[in-house]
């Protein structure tokens, strides 16, 4: 680097003739180290990742280490930034659907009923959200509940080495994969939840199929309890590990699996309830011991819990429509399959191409336009395996969002790495990071 | 809840004086706070437009403030909230801009130098206790002058089940908003972003860079005046335009 710039954390800088040129990748870094070498033998600062397998994702960490002591921890992220909220902007209401999927992949249906949630109330059509909808929405939630807690715990285990709780971890998740795309079509990025209920409805034989999956997953989540719980390699790794108390987690913003392992039972679906959440019967696990060992057992028990929400949504599946019957909210046309795939259907085409003008331009504006929400803002929470997902949305009475932002569990809850891990092991530091199960996709946006 | 406050209430300072609206239908949303006058439609504002779309003026308004009742659980907060300030001292008045009641939701419009007191207040205060902040959302209004930039933040009490927002604004010409990462260090991270995405300079904040953007990008991305980008794609021998250069209904 050509010139030493005098703040030690910013990026050094030359004169080119094209302007001053930064050098953000190395030349801080090589600072860092340089002074850290200087100051004392045994401290060294180590980058982990940003690609790294055990750190789910793109995260990078720095960690400055003496001997095996973690003296400082810092996270750098931002590397799967991909400027969703904005591209929300230049889409209309229903579009939106498609890109939040994508923020949090592992928790899909919880950033879609989210940000719906966020535009319903815009629009002030909460109460006319049919009941087969919201039970749809709900059953999807908690199947997605199951698969993002299988997803940490089998990459968690992966980690400590246990790479049977891995094979088991996606084994059980590809069961519910599998699900999705019988319902939705896809296993990932599904915009099937959309404002004013859903995409469409269940295909015939969902609901013998799932309640086969409730079946099977009833035999195979003991034996993550045989494979861990009491597992005595297990504990010793995770116990008293990533300690965060509940001063800390308030403080820190830090909500989940995290805050409840810290034993308040603080769940979004209890406290301030939605989609009907307050008629199902589940019970809010909790555990005293603020550390990563708890937390997988809070993670676990959430996965029972789901399970019976699961099988109440399928008894209480009644025929009915799944949109709303405001025609200037829902998708014009059914969906039906042709011999192309899925598309609208015949009968649709058929009728605003040969019978009705109004209803093609009713369809016409509807799909390029899209349909206006009133002015104002919303702020609409749901509690996804992660913690508190929130969407806040403006409109200013368009056809496209003003602004929606989402505030992602997995973003606040990672600010907590750095007091979880400093003062502990080296080894340490990638347990606490698998607690807290952070996804970049959904940390980044 | 009284959620027609917000939309019944008193005209805003925004409303035109001069334009008889005794014997025009009533507008959805006439009377809150003006933020934009929307002309034309459809992006087309050069003169080529020949759809008489072009001459289509429409005011944007935000629900405007409140008056007593809020309903339910609200005024307990707002009398609590201002019984409290005024026992430190502070006016609620000057320290309050406007409380806003809009679709079950509670908004306090807070002064920017009063912020660090208010919200400190709601999460000591036992009968506020809001003791979880989920953070801060930066909204960029451009037309809104001299208060473009917003920044909003969800408080949540856990002790007593409620969730209020405070909303400050400063204006684009002097960004600052003191940094409320003292009360809440949840907030760390969320003012790192609200500056990066909109320039907001959170004063106080311990660290305020870069979080999301490389730490020498140019700009702040999710202002409106900070172009979307993306190229033309051809699809079947139709140019289809970048998201941003499509035609606009709003």
């Amino acid at each position: 680097m050509s010139t030493q710039s005098p703040d030690a954390s910013a990026a050094s800088a030359r004169e080119t003739t094209e302007g001053t040129v930064y050098t953000v990748t190395g030349g801080d870094w090589d600072e860092v180290a340089e002074s850290a070498a200087r100051a004392d033998d045994e401290r060294i600062v180590v980058n982990m990742g940003p690609q790294h397998p055990s750190t789910h994702g793109v995260l990078r960490l720095i960690l400055e280490i003496d001997g095996e002591t973690v003296t400082e921890a810092r996270c750098g992220i931002g590397y799967l930034h991909t400027g969703i909220e904005k591209n929300l902007e230049f889409r209309t209401w229903t579009q939106g659907t498609t890109f939040v999927t994508r923020m949090d992949y592992l928790t899909s249906f919880f950033n879609e009923t989210a940000y719906c949630l966020a535009v319903e109330k815009l629009l002030g059509i909460e109460d006319q959200i049919t009941d087969r909808a919201s039970v749809i929405r709900v059953l999807l939630m908690e199947l997605n509940r199951l698969s993002s807690h299988l997803v940490c715990i089998a990459t968690g285990g992966m980690e400590l080495g246990a790479t049977t709780i891995m094979i088991y971890g996606f084994r059980d998740r590809e069961m519910i994969l599998d699900l999705y795309e019988l319902i939705t079509g896809l296993r990932m990025n599904h915009a099937y939840i959309r404002p004013g209920g859903l995409a469409q409805d269940l295909p015939s034989g969902a609901v013998d199929q799932i309640r086969e999956f409730v079946r099977k997953m009833r035999k195979n989540l003991p034996e993550y309890d045989k494979l861990a719980t009491g597992n005595p390699i297990f504990k010793a790794r995770m116990q008293d590990v990533g300690h965060l108390d509940l001063a800390g987690c308030m403080a820190l913003g830090a909500t989940g699996p995290i805050l409840r392992s810290t034993g308040l039972p603080h769940d979004l679906r209890k406290a301030q309830p939605y989609c009907g959440y307050e008629t199902y019967d589940f019970e809010v696990p909790t555990a005293e011991s603020a550390d990563a060992y708890g937390r997988f057992l809070v993670r676990l028990e959430e996965m029972r819990q789901s399970l019976d929400i699961v099988e109440q949504c399928l008894d209480r599946l009644k025929p009915g429509p799944v949109m709303v019957a405001d025609k200037k909210i829902a998708w014009p046309a059914q969906l039906a399959h042709g011999p192309d795939g899925l598309g609208n259907s015949l009968d649709h085409i058929k009728q605003i191409m040969g019978t009705s003008m109004e209803a093609l331009i009713h369809h016409f504006k509807l799909v390029t336009e899209g349909f206006r929400v009133p002015p104002g803002q919303a702020y609409a929470a749901v509690e996804s395996p992660k913690g508190e997902l929130g969407v806040h949305a403006v409109s200013d009475g368009g056809t496209r969002p003003f602004r929606v932002h989402f505030r992602d569990p997995s973003f606040t809850n990672l600010q907590a790495m750095a007091a979880m891990c400093e003062g502990g092991q080296v080894a340490d530091v990638i347990v606490a990071v698998a607690s807290i199960d952070p996804v970049m996709g959904g940390v980044d946006r | 809840m009284s959620g027609e406050n917000g939309t019944g209430g008193a005209r805003g300072p925004g409303e035109d004086p001069e334009r008889d609206t005794a014997n025009l239908p009533g507008m959805r949303g006439a009377g809150g706070e003006e933020i934009r006058v929307q002309r034309g439609m459809f992006g087309a504002n050069n003169g080529g437009d020949t759809s008489g779309y072009g001459g289509l003026v429409r005011s944007v308004r935000l629900p405007g403030a409140s008056a007593r009742p809020y309903g339910g659980w609200f005024d307990e907060v707002a009398d609590e909230l201002e019984g409290a300030l005024e026992e430190q001292g502070l006016l609620p008045e000057n320290a309050l801009d406007k409380t806003v009641v809009d679709r079950g939701e509670l908004t306090f419009h807070v002064e920017r130098e009063h912020l660090v007191r208010v919200a400190r207040t709601l999460r000591d205060d036992p009968a506020l206790r809001f003791e979880l902040c989920t953070g801060v959302s930066g909204v960029h209004y451009p037309h809104d002058t001299g208060r473009e930039l917003h920044a909003v933040y969800h408080l949540r009490s856990l002790t007593h089940n409620r969730l209020i927002r405070l909303e400050v604004s400063a204006p684009d010409a002097d960004p600052h908003i003191p940094s409320l990462v003292p009360v809440y260090p949840t907030n760390d991270w969320h003012e790192r972003e609200t500056w990066d995405f909109f320039g907001i300079v959170f004063d106080g904040h311990p660290a305020l860079t870069r979080i999301m953007m490389p730490d020498d990008w140019q700009g702040h991305p999710q202002r409106k005046d900070y172009p979307l980008g993306g190229i033309a794609v051809e699809y079947k021998g139709a140019q289809i335009p970048a998201p941003d250069q499509r035609r606009s209904y709003s």
